[in-house]
């Protein structure tokens, strides 16, 4: 067990350093190289100007090696640099403060969709083209195809413009600071019941569909033919020993299908005016604030590569034949 | 072949789902002999009228046609899509093929590129990206198309380390054909089924991922009209322009499903066990 987390750990190492190298290399697209045909949305003078704060920053004007090593040893020391923007603040510093509330909303997320995408899927396959099966499936497709900025419109439409019910932007009312401690806590909890309806919608369609999937395949084995032989309750068979085979290739499914989880916050937090990490991305691109569009595209994948591995590990804790099928390897 | 037709024949959703498809398509192509008004005119005197008679969706606020807008909008959505697809495709299939024919080393180092470009979550790459480049419908081709060949790329190598194995490719190995014929006269026909599968099935990820930019703003830049920037104009107008807001999202749901529908139609009239390998890019955005 530890030894595989280990090997796993050891493995990350060189997609971690490949990260950074891509990263490093999206800065070469910049414009504004002396003499460059100038166009769009920049006038000639600031992207002269742009391209010198970035040659300062980056020592663009040194070789390509030179250039990487020192910044892929300011990063070890996790110095991403100042903000272009006017407030000049570190970029770890904008971001640190950032990153709670999206990792907040991203775990909520996940537990909200395996908790609803368990008992859907599994009911959905146990009882098989029933009426329930057909209206999951049918929500499985609309679900797919349904952009989440739209959905969010809409609901931002109903129950915010139309009904009045829920606040549609930020994190706090207007009036935060006069409410009592648990009002502030409900007043919180409505601001982000949108956002998380809105991505946890996709997901779950996904998820639910999935679980159904491999539902189907397990329910199908001998040993579940064996475990109903015996005269084991119909319950004890699904719920136990159906569930837990079907619920692995999940793990798997969840890990892989994190990056999405976390690029789908930039939707959402910037359509609900949520200060994350998706909504400083996006101000960041605006703004052309090169150190803080970097700083997050480093910390963002090097978080989805831990999670992968983490869920890489759960899985091989969960199915002892990884493990094995590990040791045999070596 | 007539297996697989009528196997598609029999599934009746794939079949609505292809005619939408093909309907999509001729009215894209036609949207200037059916637009009933110029989609880049305004007219001050109808910002924001609901739809009517005149203007069946209704008007934006610089009073422009919605209708008219939304069929140009088709234009772009579905160029991107298969644009897009075309690049990612073709880089999916030579990265693949690379990999499953030669393996070692090479199928090595291009196995751990689709692992590393897997980590980046794929919305941030694109900002990134596009924050340095200047937007246009060319550049989000290129950068959707860029970043999304990784599903194919894996798909391709597994057809390939199955096929390899075959007494049709050791046989012409045997005769002594090039690398290159096999893999192009040989394998390559053999394993397309389930690449052009997940074509079908990744033309409307890219549409959505299109529309998710241009409603961001960093998608297809106004006055071109696109599904995602119209809603990024309705946004603003929430309050009294629901048309503006409503009618796009609905086309984008419509083309989105029906590709969907058709292509996992084809899918299974192929060969339903490719359910589980196929399945798996469709959800990844």
């Amino acid at each position: 067990m530890f030894l595989y987390a280990l090997r796993r750990l050891l493995l990350a190492i060189p997609l971690l350093i490949g990260i950074t190298f891509v990263s490093f290399l999206v800065i070469h697209l910049a414009p504004g190289r002396p003499g460059e045909v100038v166009t769009g949305d920049l006038s000639p003078e600031s992207q002269r100007e742009l391209w010198q704060l970035l040659e300062k920053e980056y020592d663009l004007d040194k070789p390509l090696h030179v250039q990487y090593w020192k910044w892929l040893t300011r990063l070890v020391r996790l110095d991403f640099g100042k903000s272009f923007s006017p407030d000049a603040r570190p970029v770890l510093q904008k971001i640190g403060e950032r990153l709670p509330i999206t990792l907040l909303l991203n775990v909520v997320e996940m537990l909200i969709i395996v908790a609803l995408a368990v008992p859907i899927g599994v009911y959905s396959a146990t009882r098989q083209y029933s009426m329930f099966d057909k209206v999951t499936t049918v929500f499985v497709f609309v679900g797919f195809a349904t952009p989440d900025f739209w959905l969010a419109l809409l609901l931002m439409i109903l129950f915010g413009v139309q009904l009045g019910w829920l606040p549609i932007s930020g994190l706090r009312s207007l009036n935060w600071e006069y409410l009592s401690f648990w009002r502030q806590q409900w007043d919180f909890a409505g601001h982000l019941l949108l956002p998380i309806l809105v991505a946890t919608f996709g997901g779950l369609a996904g998820f639910s569909r999935y679980m159904r999937q491999s539902m189907l395949e397990v329910v199908r084995q001998d040993y579940i033919q064996s475990a109903r032989a015996k005269g084991l309750a119909e319950r004890v068979v699904i719920g136990k020993h159906a569930l837990r085979n079907a619920m692995l290739p999940i793990v798997t499914v969840l890990g892989l299908s994190l990056p999405g989880l976390i690029g789908g916050s930039i939707i959402v937090e910037s359509i609900f005016a949520i200060p994350g990490m998706g909504q400083l991305m996006v101000q960041a691109v605006f703004e052309r604030d090169y150190p803080v569009i970097m700083g997050n595209l480093v910390i963002v994948s090097t978080l989805t590569l831990f999670a992968n591995l983490l869920a890489d590990v759960t899985y091989s804790f969960v199915d002892p034949r990884i493990r094995v099928g590990a040791r045999r390897r070596r | 072949m007539r297996a697989f037709w009528r196997a598609l024949r029999r599934n009746r959703l794939a079949l609505v789902g292809g005619v939408v498809v093909v309907c999509l398509a001729a009215l894209a192509i036609l949207a200037p002999a059916i637009a009933p008004w110029d989609p880049n005119r305004p007219d001050v005197k109808k910002i924001l009228d609901a739809p009517s008679g005149v203007h069946p969706l209704g008007t934006d606020q610089l009073g422009r046609d919605v209708f008219s807008r939304m069929l140009y909008g088709a234009r772009v959505s579905l160029a991107v899509g298969f644009v897009s697809i075309g690049i990612s495709s073709l880089i999916g299939i030579i990265l693949g093929a690379a990999a499953g024919y030669n393996g070692g080393v090479v199928d090595a180092t291009i196995m751990r590129l689709v692992d590393l470009m897997l980590v980046f979550p794929r919305f941030f790459l694109l900002l990134a990206v596009l924050a340095f480049l200047r937007p246009s419908i060319w550049t989000i081709m290129a950068v959707i198309g860029l970043t999304g060949w990784m599903g194919v790329a894996r798909l391709v190598r597994a057809e390939f380390l199955a096929l390899k194995e075959r007494e049709f490719v050791i046989w012409s190995q045997s005769i002594g054909a090039s690398a290159f014929r096999i893999v192009w006269r040989h394998i390559l026909p053999n394993a397309m089924a389930p690449v052009l599968v997940a074509m079908t099935l990744g033309i409307p990820a890219a549409i959505l991922t299109e529309s998710g930019l241009s409603f961001l703003g960093l998608g297809v830049q106004p006055p071109h009209a696109s599904w995602g920037n119209i809603l990024n104009e309705g946004k603003d107008a929430i309050e009294i322009g629901w048309w503006l807001s409503v009618y796009p999202g609905l086309a984008i749901l419509l083309t989105v499903l029906s590709y969907n529908l058709f292509g996992e139609g084809i899918r299974d009239a192929l060969d339903p066990r490719l359910r589980q390998s196929v399945g798996r890019i469709v959800t990844r955005r």
